[in-house]
């Protein structure tokens, strides 16, 4: 690890200002950032720790929506965020317990590992990513493995999801990393349903609307059996084929939809 | 009796230390004035080296020197301790193993420079300066495309990338192929045995150290048998004596035969420490592990079985291409050849047999021998065609075996294929595992787990396994460069305590447990009244280490061999002290006593005597109780057993979940049960980690796929079932003092076929005609067999 200065500022404001300087980093939980410093893959001059900032952290529900703090780590969603339980046992299922104590959701969806779990839980759930300047609706903010919409020193605040009438996320485990080989988020909504899947494309999470469409007419299972998903924009590694993860795709789809 | 003698589950005292934190590993060990070690590995697989410049790194701050290549131009290559002869009767290729890459780069992670500095940041922060001039080659990383004309090779002073043809036995493979001709039945079966990396908990660690007040080196390092480290390190690298250089192992956490091979880092921190004359550290990352520390398997086989209309096995033969790595690590050869093709008999009385191994340099990591070494290939080829023998002859998987096995009347049984088997009884393990495992309910399982949409499949493997390895004279025919004995010198203190200095060396397999139960067995004293000092070779005799589930049934014989010279010693001893005739002694509980009087003398008394002779035949024996032996066994000793293996695979997805897995061992007799259990337990679990999970993988520019924990996937407990373990069927050893053979290695030996032939079982029942998948049965793997 090469050597870096460290803030942990307690507000929004100075965390922002102190990551204009050229070559800060915000901090969250670390879970990827470290790990790519200790390789020397990173060179950040400043670490920002945003884990100092009490309006960050926390889960609230107030009627139809449940808001989580941009710092809060997978363990207190897992705890608190009672009133959305797909998203709660979600939250429980990331890592292992290290992980769960120290990863965030806003490190998560900052991060858009192409595997990671809580892009599924926005993207499906049509969650808003509140950031210091702005609001962003899940459809606009994830752009690809990686890639999305924030701008250069712009954290997420927050998370604010639109608790559906009946969600279910089915995680299928890449046996290493214990990332998602694929996970498929379905969540119900009184206005349809909206089906989003992690972990298979090489564009990073997408919603399959063939799929929705379909469960919107009818929530069974049944109603996707007609389906096919394309492989060719999925990813192939050691783990599993591309035509394998388009299998788990509708497989995992369907099996989120009987428990839902 | 002792409360803690032979057959007592002690609980192993070790696991207090290490359980609380007080284990003294290598990387514990700090030293006055200790400098870093930080290496530049390769990061392409195969290239021309041109330059190493290390001008500029050399003046960043902290840097004491910075080695290359150049500095070792004095110094030898890492040996090789067997040499393999092919089948023309010519020795195998045996390229230089340098210490740092010299003039050619060969594989991801190879040593290209090392940087001493104070501290390990700084020495890592200069390693970033050196400039490494290097023109990429193609990388040769598939073994058969490895031996195609005109393939790039390896090392460009051999003839090809081939180390060696071998064909055993060479005599007999024209009457192989003429029983194949005659054959009712023939079964092909083409397989890969994947390669793995180990993974000790505790990564390698080497602190090298210099005495110039005594001109003496020594070597702190994680390994299973510092004497040969000693040796190979003292004689054949650096050329120091063994007397000026002392190499010791401390606590190691876990080896898995990772740990036995000599290793370029070890040679390099003795080294540089005498150099500098200050302490060099290195300890490898788990990223650096990943590259360097030697891989196991990487086998690519042919199997075919001849049987005659009776369903009797009339031949085998085989073809293997086994991976060697870039360079010839200490033990490879032996691994494809004299681990592996002698043991093709497996329980079978199959009477004609050839194997041919084709043994390959690639630019890879070397191979060399992990947990079974070669005997878990062969279980794997012989149990996987036998199943699809089965399947295809429409028998019972269980009796085709058990109507071919070896009877209990044939022992001791020469094998076609130059081992003996002393004892054994295949069938007592074939039907304790059947009833064990309930196969006579499996069919009501299988229709419940249906109802579950589940696949439910049994699969039964037997194996066979030579360890104990095993008498010098044997192995040196087979050219070994080493002895293969074990040593152990007892000590008797004054007060009657005893320190047993062995050769073995335990890196959790608990001897510090199991060895004082024997001793306590023999004297009839407390277990706690022993301890055992190992992996020192400034105190102990010269011993051959750990491996090859050798220790109790070799360093143990030796032990015991010792402690009977102490015991007839003491014996004269309490002859004079009761002024009886030695020839009445008898020694039981802890007591001498006179047969037929009520005399009696305590094991303290005597060896009190022993070292305050006031009242001693001086003029018999000498004063003192401390004797050494030696042992070299007459044969290897060959545990065998049945293991049965009951798994679902969700037609979904391809996940196959492992429901039951049953072991019916034969190890012969048994110290501690307990111990013994959790050996299995160890073994089955990196077998199912091999099965399903583990798979090490390059791409075809010699780039480690699975380089980190997030792609290599290790074997968690969630991962595994409940795993019923028995060893009531017992053959004792007929050549050991113990009657053991040996528990370390069976469950990595018996059970990736056991699972396989599940999983293929599950399919197979329920509509998906698969031949075979390779290992690891990956969820995508076998989804992908069930719909092709």
């Amino acid at each position: 690890m090469y050597n870096f200065e460290f803030v942990k500022p307690s507000s929004v404001e100075e965390a922002i200002a102190a990551l204009k300087e050229e070559d800060a980093q915000p901090l969250s939980g670390g879970q990827t950032l470290i790990p790519t410093m200790k390789q020397r893959l990173n060179q950040p001059s400043k670490l920002v720790s945003l884990l100092g900032i009490a309006e960050l952290n926390g889960v609230s529900a107030e009627g139809s929506t449940v808001t989580i703090g941009g710092a809060t780590p997978h363990a207190v969603v897992a705890a608190d965020a009672s009133a959305y339980p797909a998203l709660a046992a979600l939250a429980s299922n990331i890592g292992d317990p290290a992980v769960r104590n120290r990863g965030t959701i806003g490190g998560s969806l900052a991060n858009n590992d192409p595997a990671a779990c809580y892009p599924a839980a926005a993207l499906a759930s049509g969650a808003t990513i509140v950031t210091n300047s702005r609001e962003i609706a899940a459809d606009d903010y994830f752009q690809g493995m990686f890639t999305t919409a924030l701008d250069e020193g712009e954290i997420i605040t927050g998370v604010k999801f639109p608790v559906p009438e009946a969600a279910n996320y089915q995680k299928f485990e890449q046996p290493a990393s214990r990332f998602a080989l694929t996970g498929v988020f379905v969540a119900k909504y009184a206005d349809g349903v909206r089906v989003a899947v992690t972990g298979a494309s090489n564009d990073g999470v997408f919603r399959w609307t063939e799929a929705e469409e379909a469960l919107s007419g009818n929530f069974s299972a049944d109603a996707i059996s007609g389906l096919t998903v394309d492989a060719s924009d999925m990813i192939s590694d050691l783990h599993g084929t591309a035509e394998y993860r388009a299998n788990l795709v509708k497989v995992l789809t369907g099996r989120a939809v009987a428990a839902c | 009796m002792p409360k803690d003698g032979i057959g007592a589950s002690t609980k192993r005292r070790e696991d207090i230390r290490f359980l609380t934190g007080k284990g003294r590993y290598t990387d514990d060990i700090n030293l006055n004035g200790q400098l870093y070690v930080h290496f530049l590995r390769a990061d392409v697989a195969h290239a021309t080296l041109n330059a190493v410049d290390t001008a500029s790194a050399q003046d960043m701050q902290g840097v004491v020197r910075i080695f290359t290549a150049k500095d070792f131009e004095a110094v030898g290559g890492l040996p090789c301790g067997w040499q393999v002869t092919d089948k023309h009767g010519n020795p195998m290729q045996e390229p230089k193993h340098p210490i740092m890459a010299e003039g050619k780069i060969r594989h991801v992670g190879e040593i290209i420079a090392a940087v001493v500095a104070d501290s390990l940041e700084e020495a890592r922060d200069a390693a970033e300066a050196i400039v490494v001039d290097y023109d990429e080659l193609p990388a040769v990383i598939d073994m058969k495309a490895a031996c195609a004309d005109g393939a790039p090779k390896v090392h460009d002073d051999l003839t090809s990338n081939l180390c060696y043809d071998w064909g055993f036995v060479e005599e007999n493979k024209a009457a192989v192929d003429e029983a194949f001709e005659k054959a009712a039945h023939v079964t092909t079966l083409e397989l890969v045995n994947n390669r793995l990396v180990a993974n000790p908990m505790e990564p390698r660690v080497a602190v090298g150290d210099y005495a110039p007040h005594d001109d003496s080196s020594t070597l702190y390092t994680t390994s299973q048998n510092p004497h040969v480290i000693r040796l190979l390190m003292g004689a054949f690298v650096l050329g120091i004596p063994e007397h000026k250089l002392r190499v010791v192992a401390p606590d190691v956490g876990g080896g898995f035969g990772t740990k036995i091979f000599h290793y370029a880092e070890e040679a390099f921190c003795t080294f540089a420490a005498k150099q500098i004359k200050r302490p060099v550290k290195w300890t490898s990352s788990r990223s650096e592990a990943f590259m360097s520390d030697a891989h196991g398997r990487d086998h690519v086989s042919k199997i075919q079985i001849a049987l005659d209309a009776d369903n009797n096995f009339t031949a085998l033969r085989t073809d293997t291409y086994a991976n060697m790595g870039a360079y010839l690590s200490t033990f490879a050869p032996s691994v494809p050849t004299w681990l592996h093709g002698v043991l093709m008999a497996g329980n079978y009385r199959t009477p004609l047999i050839y194997v041919n191994v084709k043994a390959v340099f690639t630019n890879t990591v070397p191979v060399d021998a992990y947990r079974g070494a070669g005997r878990p290939e062969a279980t794997y080829q012989l149990e996987r065609c036998i199943d699809k023998c089965a399947r295809e002859l429409g028998v019972d998987p269980a009796e085709l075996r058990r109507q071919n096995f070896i009877t209990p009347d044939q022992f001791p049984y020469a094998t076609p294929v130059a081992v003996e088997y002393d004892t054994g009884n295949y069938h007592a393990t074939l039907d304790k595992a059947l009833e064990l495992a309930d196969v006579t309910g499996f069919d009501a399982r299988a229709a419940e787990s249906k109802k579950n949409g589940k696949l439910r499949g049994l699969g039964i493997a037997n194996y066979i396994e030579a360890c104990g390895i095993a008498p010098s004279n044997l192995v040196g025919q087979l050219g070994a460069r080493a002895g293969l004995y074990e040593s152990a010198t007892v000590r008797v203190n004054a007060t009657g305590g005893i320190v047993v200095m062995t050769g073995s060396h335990s890196h959790g397999q608990g001897h510090e447990t199991t060895f004082p139960q024997v001793i306590a067995d023999m004297i009839g004293i407390d277990a706690s009244q022993v301890e055992i000092v190992h992996g020192d070779t400034a105190n102990t005799p010269m011993g051959m280490g750990t491996y090859g589930s050798r220790s109790l049934a070799v360093g143990g014989s030796a032990m015991v061999r010792a402690a009977e010279k102490v015991i007839n010693k003491a014996k004269k001893i309490a002859a004079h002290l009761m002024e009886a005739s030695e020839g009445d002694i008898e020694l039981k509980d802890g007591q001498f006593t006179v047969s037929g009087t009520d005399k009696s003398v305590a094991w303290g008394d005597v060896t009190l005597a022993a070292y305050v002779p006031h009242n001693y035949p001086l003029d018999q024996i000498e004063p003192g109780l401390e004797e050494t032996a030696f042992y070299d066994p007459a044969n290897f000793t060959y545990p065998s057993g049945t293991y049965i293996c009951e798994v679902e695979v969700d037609e979904g997805t391809g996940k196959v979940e492992v429901l039951n897995f049953t072991a019916a061992d034969d190890f012969g007799n048994v110290v501690n049960p307990m111990i013994v259990e959790g050996q299995v337990h160890g073994g089955v679990g990196q077998g199912i980690g091999q099965a399903m999970l583990e798979n090490c993988a390059y791409d075809a520019d010699g780039q480690l796929l699975s380089a980190s924990y997030m792609d290599y996937a290790m074997p968690r407990a969630s991962d595994l079932p409940m795993i019923t373990v028995d060893h009531s069927c017992q053959t004792p050893c007929t050549h050991n003092p113990l009657g053991v053979k040996g528990c370390g290695e069976a469950g990595a030996i018996g059970s990736p076929p056991a699972l396989v032939n599940a999983v293929l079982d599950a399919l197979n029942r329920n509509g998906h005609a698969v031949d075979h998948i390779d290992m690891p049965l990956s969820p995508s793997r076998v989804w992908t067999a069930m719909n092709q």
